[in-house]
């Protein structure tokens, strides 16, 4: 049963995570890499408009209207500039950077993997099998548990926020995702009211106690960036969950169709 | 024979068990490696995915 189990979660670990890969290249990878552009001070945000496309700071602006050229030049000065800032040490390529995240992605996937086919696992033991379409549905579910449900109190945090204590922060983030969890297989699977209630105190309790938070705003990037990373976080966290779980469970029905 | 064939039920039920926690213990450590140790070479190399799924970073 172990080999079944590790088999499916690895192969539907990978599979999400090269998809995660490649969505987060498409649609989060620039709101992270401008955000830390302010984060290092090579580009600053202040009272005024800042460029959306984060090829210079507002007070190139007017040099700007030269033409494109400048703007060309801007960029790669501004590049240049930020992995400077950026360096602790010698600031690494960008193909090691990426490689590295495609790398992280897969095991961070594949640990979300082998949770879930550790959930079917469960569920055969109470004769329930579980096929595609249950994946589907536990993998929006982790979804809600992993990332939405902790989102709500941590919103995904764009490079140059100042938050919190980290510890204290994970402690909330970890103790979220078990109960969220465990509070939506209870109502899964549950039966009667008192699971029910027992399941929506579970739901509802890091809301009421709250993550830890600090008392003012210190953030240097422009709100709307920080909007938008944490709306492409969420939404291709979705996505990625819903595949996740949808091969694992195809994975797992077909391991198990023979035993 | 009914017996017999309970206690297999049990033992194999036992069994699935032990598996089901031995999984899930590698998910919650692989995860616990990539997304939450504070090693600053791990840290480091999981940056972009620790912001990019929601994990608090630093």
């Amino acid at each position: 049963m172990i080999q079944k189990m590790l088999a499916s979660a690895l192969f539907a670990g990978v599979v999400a995570g090269l998809l995660a890969a490649l969505l987060q290249f498409a649609f989060v990878q620039k709101p992270l890499l401008l955000a830390e552009e302010y984060e290092s001070g090579a580009l600053v945000h202040f009272q005024g408009v800042a460029p959306a496309d984060g090829s210079h700071d507002a007070a190139t602006a007017e040099a700007d209207q030269a033409g494109q050229d400048a703007t060309a030049q801007d960029a790669a000065a501004h590049d240049a500039d930020s992995h400077e800032h950026a360096g602790e040490e010698a600031a690494p390529s960008s193909l090691k950077r990426n490689a590295l995240t495609g790398l992280f992605l897969i095991l961070v996937y594949t640990a979300y993997a082998a949770l879930l086919v550790a959930g079917f696992g469960l569920a055969l033991v109470y004769g329930r099998r579980i096929g595609a379409r249950e994946g589907l549905l536990w993998g929006i579910a982790g979804f809600a548990a992993f990332q939405l449900a902790p989102a709500l109190g941590l919103a995904p945090e764009l490079p140059g926020m100042l938050a919190a204590e980290a510890g204290a922060r994970q402690v909330w983030w970890v103790g979220t995702a078990l109960a969220t969890a465990t509070g939506l297989g209870l109502l899964a699977y549950g039966r009667g009211p008192l699971v029910v209630a027992l399941a929506l105190a579970l739901l509802a309790a890091p809301h009421l106690i709250g993550a830890p938070t600090l008392e003012g705003f210190a953030g240097v990037a422009p709100p709307e960036l920080a909007a938008i990373f944490a709306a492409r976080v969420l939404g291709v966290g979705l996505v990625v969950w819903a595949v996740l779980g949808w091969t694992a469970g195809a994975l797992w029905s077909k391991e198990t169709a023979t035993a | 024979m009914t017996m017999n064939s309970g206690a297999l039920r049990a033992t194999s039920q036992t069994s699935a068990l032990v598996s089901v926690l031995f999984v899930a213990f590698v998910g919650a450590a692989l995860l616990f490696t990539a997304g939450l140790a504070q090693s600053s070479t791990l840290h480091d190399a999981a940056h972009d995915v620790r912001h990019a799924t929601g994990f608090p970073c630093h």
